[in-house]
């Protein structure tokens, strides 16, 4: 089990100011082709493996998650690889239904492990003419955590609920065996109470000992 | 966008927390501890025995209602857990709009307190309090001087703020789509077109028997008793097995008139629990105590609409005891902490009252007078439907079932398959919402006959969504649309379309979803 963004910190990055891809050349004419490109740069010399990422969505209509991948073991250059393509944030790019709404991208969810990230790229489309501007607020990247089993709250916890499990009984006999022959023994009182008779009980010993054999219940 | 298996546990989780410590809880628990003393019971397998107890004695099926219930009004979890006001209501400019409108509301409401010199609320006068007691079950025949009143809005000025609705990003600029331009709303939710609305109500195709029509004598008896037959035991065995989920499911047919009332009660769980009848006379001795000035509108109201409506007017006693209650009652404002769109409340001297009524308020209730007679069954009926349905046709918000999605889709429908029509109306300056938007608003409440009205709100329940509304204004419009065509003026057209009291609901649905050509 890994870190939930409850009591994980999201890593602190820069975001670059959103670039609008444009048609054309001239400033003037400034045709929007409903593409935009987020740029988040992790910590230098830190790569992160990633958790989770959280956004609150403005208008887009798909997002296309890009990592910069950077292997410590091997001296390679860094890789880009596409961790999620065109994944829908709007049933349908016209129209409102979760254009504000809040996203998660789950590691899971994602086409490759999402480990030494070096840089996260996001690339925003919006096809539909009917908005101004689209974009992605409160960007938070949540990074994979390790489950530490001394600290884990939730493991002692579990096992306090498990009741399938029989405990490490070192030599005690078994709950279920004891508690049927306390049964059997409690019908033996009842019966006994109920069959009292004046005749002494005697003892059974021969030569001095107790023979258990000799013993009879009636 | 959430693993499910996160999500549905995050569901389970908010559904136990809303059922621990209710009065179910408390009544299985201590079912469970009474069916121990039964013999059949034993303590090796305790846990499996008490089970199937509770599933036999019906205990299990009320605790499957309740989580029923809880579903329908719960939304689902996000993740990241999103605020409070994004559940509501995920698009920050209708928070807005909706949050400027209720203050209006009040505004108005203070306006008139201090206008009138009528405070908000009052404690009654003892003697006044002892002939309100005496009088409850005839408050009709009170003839209180209500002149000065008006009703605090009407449904045609929302109607001018739902017109006023623009979404800040969106770019109105050039003409991308003329339609936007042809009827009035301009907000560009997602509404079902024809192709979708078929799949969602296939129950209603031409093909399937529907309870309204298909018992009608001119079918052959033969075929007709067995049919009603069938329908009439099929409705028995789920009114038994007290079924929530199944008596939904078989409400989109329709309900037979006989057992309408328990039906709708199942679907809802209105159940009248001894807790909901004293709740109900908490209410009741809060109304003899106090007098609010939104009383005075309820009066006002119930005598203007209600009152003079052939089919109602017996029921005006049973509207004050509903309406004056409902206002008092703060449970319905613990319903909207987790449902989207806050109802218009306020604080009044301390008293919070939920609802602030309009004019037309109480046709929400009148129907149900026919299926309920006991005051407190009636007014746990109606507080659930009006936390479920009524609210959304009142309040600003995106839901699919809300007024604004309703008008939207209206507008398209009728753009869409009756593009002449539009055009048309639109050419003498008539704008087809303004005709339609007091018969949605109202859920067709005082416009159609009560029988044709209870059919249509069967489906209501039956596909949980009031987009049915939508379908049937549209479909008003197509059957009248060769009269219409014809007319020259504003007048003229809202004469076409003043009496529907004659039509047949389930039929002009079926005829405008399943055989409009495509």
């Amino acid at each position: 089990m890994s870190g939930t963004p409850d009591d994980t910190k999201p890593v602190n990055f820069t975001v670059k100011a959103p670039v609008y891809l444009q048609i054309g050349d001239a400033k003037a004419d400034t045709a929007h082709s409903g593409v935009c490109v987020v740029d988040v740069n992790l910590p230098f010399g830190k790569p992160v493996n990633i958790e989770e990422v959280t956004f609150k969505n403005y208008y887009t209509a798909y997002v296309t998650v890009r990592l910069l991948r950077r292997n410590p073991k091997q001296e390679a250059p860094a890789k880009w690889c596409t961790a999620v393509r065109d994944l829908p944030l709007m049933d349908n790019p016209h129209t409102e239904g979760g254009s504000q709404d809040y996203y998660t991208i789950h590691r899971t969810q994602m086409q490759v492990e999402p480990d030494h990230v070096v840089c996260a790229r996001l690339i925003l489309r919006q096809p539909s003419l009917a908005w101004l501007t689209f974009s992605l607020e409160d960007i938070k990247i949540f990074p994979h955590t390790e489950p530490d089993p001394e600290k884990e709250v939730s493991d002692w916890l579990s096992d306090l609920t498990l009741t399938d499990q029989h405990p490490d009984l070192e030599g005690l006999p078994d709950p279920q065996t004891v508690s049927s022959s306390i049964q059997q023994m409690w019908a033996l009182t009842e019966v006994m109470q109920t069959n009292q008779t004046t005749a002494s009980i005697g003892r059974f010993d021969v030569d001095g000992c107790y023979d258990i054999s000799l013993l009879s219940l009636t | 966008m959430m693993d499910e298996g996160i999500e549905l546990s995050l569901t389970i989780a908010q559904i136990i927390q809303r059922l621990r410590g209710s009065h179910l809880h408390s009544q299985i628990e201590r079912q469970a501890k009474e069916c121990l003393h039964q013999p059949d019971v034993k303590l090796e397998s305790l846990k499996e025995d008490v089970r199937s107890f509770l599933k036999t004695s019906g205990w299990e099926r009320k605790l499957q209602n309740a989580v029923y219930r809880e579903l329908h009004i719960q939304l689902p979890p996000r993740h990241p857990p999103a605020p409070p006001e994004h559940l509501k209501e995920p698009l920050v400019y209708m928070r807005k709009a909706q949050a400027s409108w209720e203050k209006r509301v009040l505004k108005s409401l203070n306006s008139m307190s201090t206008e009138l010199g009528v405070p908000l609320a009052h404690m009654r006068p003892a003697a006044e309090q002892k002939e309100l007691t005496n009088k409850w079950n005839e408050m009709g025949t009170d003839e209180p001087d209500l002149s000065r009143f008006r009703p605090v809005y009407a449904p045609k000025d929302f109607l001018e703020v739902l017109i006023g609705l623009r979404n800040p990003n969106h770019d109105s600029s050039e003409d991308i789509s003329v339609r936007s331009h042809w009827g009035l709303i301009q907000v560009p939710l997602n509404v079902r077109d024809i192709p979708h609305l078929r799949e969602a109500y296939s129950e209603l195709n031409l093909t399937s028997g529907q309870m309204g029509i298909d018992d009608h004598a001119l079918i052959h008896p033969a075929v007709l008793c067995t049919h009603s037959l069938f329908c009439l035991h099929v409705s028995c065995v789920v009114v038994m097995e007290e079924d929530s989920a199944a008596a939904q499911q078989y409400s989109r047919q329709g309900c037979p008139t006989g057992l309408r009332a328990d039906l709708w009660a199942l679907i809802l769980n209105a159940t009248n629990q001894p807790q909901d009848v004293m709740h109900y006379e908490q209410l009741k001795a809060g109304v003899i105590q106090h007098n609010l000035l939104v009383d005075n509108l309820i009066y006002k109201d119930v005598k203007l609409t209600a009152s003079n409506d052939d089919y109602y007017f017996v029921f005006e006693d049973f509207l004050y005891q509903v309406l004056l209650c409902f206002s008092r009652d703060t449970a319905v404002l613990e319903h909207f902490k987790y449902n989207s769109a806050t109802p218009p409340k306020s604080y009044i001297q301390g008293e919070i009252i939920s609802v602030i009524p309009f004019h037309g308020f109480s046709m929400y209730v009148a129907p149900l007078c026919f299926l309920y007679n006991e005051p407190s069954k009636l007014y746990n009926v109606f507080r659930e439907m009006y936390i479920r349905y009524f609210f959304r046709l009142h309040s600003i918000s995106s839901h699919p079932s809300g007024i604004l999605s309703l008008c939207l889709q209206f507008e398209r429908l009728l753009q869409t398959h009756l593009p002449q029509l539009f055009y048309h109306l639109r050419q003498i300056g008539v704008q087809p919402l303004r005709l339609a938007f007091k018969w949605m608003v109202r859920a067709f409440s005082g416009y159609l006959s009560t029988d044709q009205l209870l059919l249509l709100w069967d489906r209501i329940l039956g596909y949980d969504s009031l987009e049915v509304v939508a379908v049937l204004a549209a479909a008003v419009f197509a059957f009248r649309a060769e009269n219409l065509m014809e007319v020259t003026s504003l007048a003229s057209a809202e004469a076409v379309l003043a009496d529907l009291s004659t039509l047949k609901v389930m039929p002009l649905i079926q005829v405008f979803l399943f055989a409009t050509a495509m």
